[in-house]
């Protein structure tokens, strides 16, 4: 179980959050072709490693945020609004 | 739904209530609380209850307002302090309905199937959360040392209801083990 810190309530339980995947996707434009559309639709880093990635507080808030979560050790180090990069978060 | 009665905790449902959401912009924050009647709305994880109304922190700029039910027109007021473009007032009486849980082993029996860290350290009088009972979304506020309100959607009362029941029987249990 993970002790995640919204950046907004605290730290809470996983289980009052949801996952949503990588952070810091940019959409592309829509006239892209096809073949840059695909990777932005489904190609995804997997590091072993540190993490940015999108979670929702969906039973608190409701507000999404991002952490940067080790994916070998599950040692979350930081917990940033999404307006914010990893590197500028405290 | 039967009151528990019990020498260390007392759960009971409360009668219905005047609920209204809101989402307001920093600008009208203040002429909110005034229309409320408080000196700012509250901050993160806290309610305020003043005068007979109850208003709990729900997000970064969203709280509830909760006050006895057909007293005063409360989201006519709302909107008009917030102003049109400021925010968002919703009435949402039906949304949710109130357990309250009393005595001095209310905690414990929370402990039996919420995760939220209620102790004294991290909560206490004045605090609120949204949360988890068992798997039901709830918002919990601690109204004073020893008492908790519970709001609930109404289709997972009964369902919350029976978990905080189990947890009273539980605690009662070990009352009774320990004489």
């Amino acid at each position: 179980m993970l002790l995640i810190r919204c950046p907004w309530c605290g730290e809470r339980e996983e289980t009052e959050f949801r996952y949503g995947g990588q952070a810091h996707i940019a959409t592309p434009r829509s006239d892209v072709d096809d073949a840059s559309w695909a990777r932005f639709l489904f190609h995804r880093d997997n590091p072993a490693g540190p993490f940015a990635e999108r979670w929702v507080h969906i039973h608190g808030c409701r507000r999404w945020f991002h952490i940067v979560r080790d994916t070998l050790t599950h040692d979350i180090t930081r917990s940033y609004l999404p307006s914010e990069s990893p590197e500028d978060a405290g | 739904m039967a009151d528990s009665e019990g020498m260390a905790v007392r759960l009971q449902s409360l009668p219905q209530a005047t609920q209204v959401g809101f989402r307001v912009t920093l600008a009208s924050q203040m002429s909110a609380a005034n229309a409320l009647g408080i000196p700012a709305l509250p901050g993160v994880n806290r309610f305020i209850g003043a005068g007979g109304l109850l208003v709990l922190w729900l997000g970064p700029d969203e709280w509830l307002l909760i006050a006895p039910d057909g007293m005063v027109e409360w989201e006519s007021r709302l909107r008009n302090a917030i102003g049109a473009d400021q925010g968002a007032v919703v009435d949402v009486s039906a949304n949710r309905v109130g357990f309250e849980l009393s005595g001095p082993a209310a905690r414990d029996v929370l402990a039996s199937c919420c995760a939220l860290d209620l102790h004294p350290r991290a909560f206490g009088p004045g605090g609120c959360g949204q949360t988890l009972i068992a798997k039901a979304q709830v918002i919990l506020a601690q109204t004073d040392l020893e008492t908790y309100r519970i709001l609930v959607r109404p289709s997972f009362a009964n369902y919350v209801a029976a978990w905080l029941e189990d947890g009273v029987a539980g605690v009662q249990g070990h009352a009774k083990a320990d004489l």
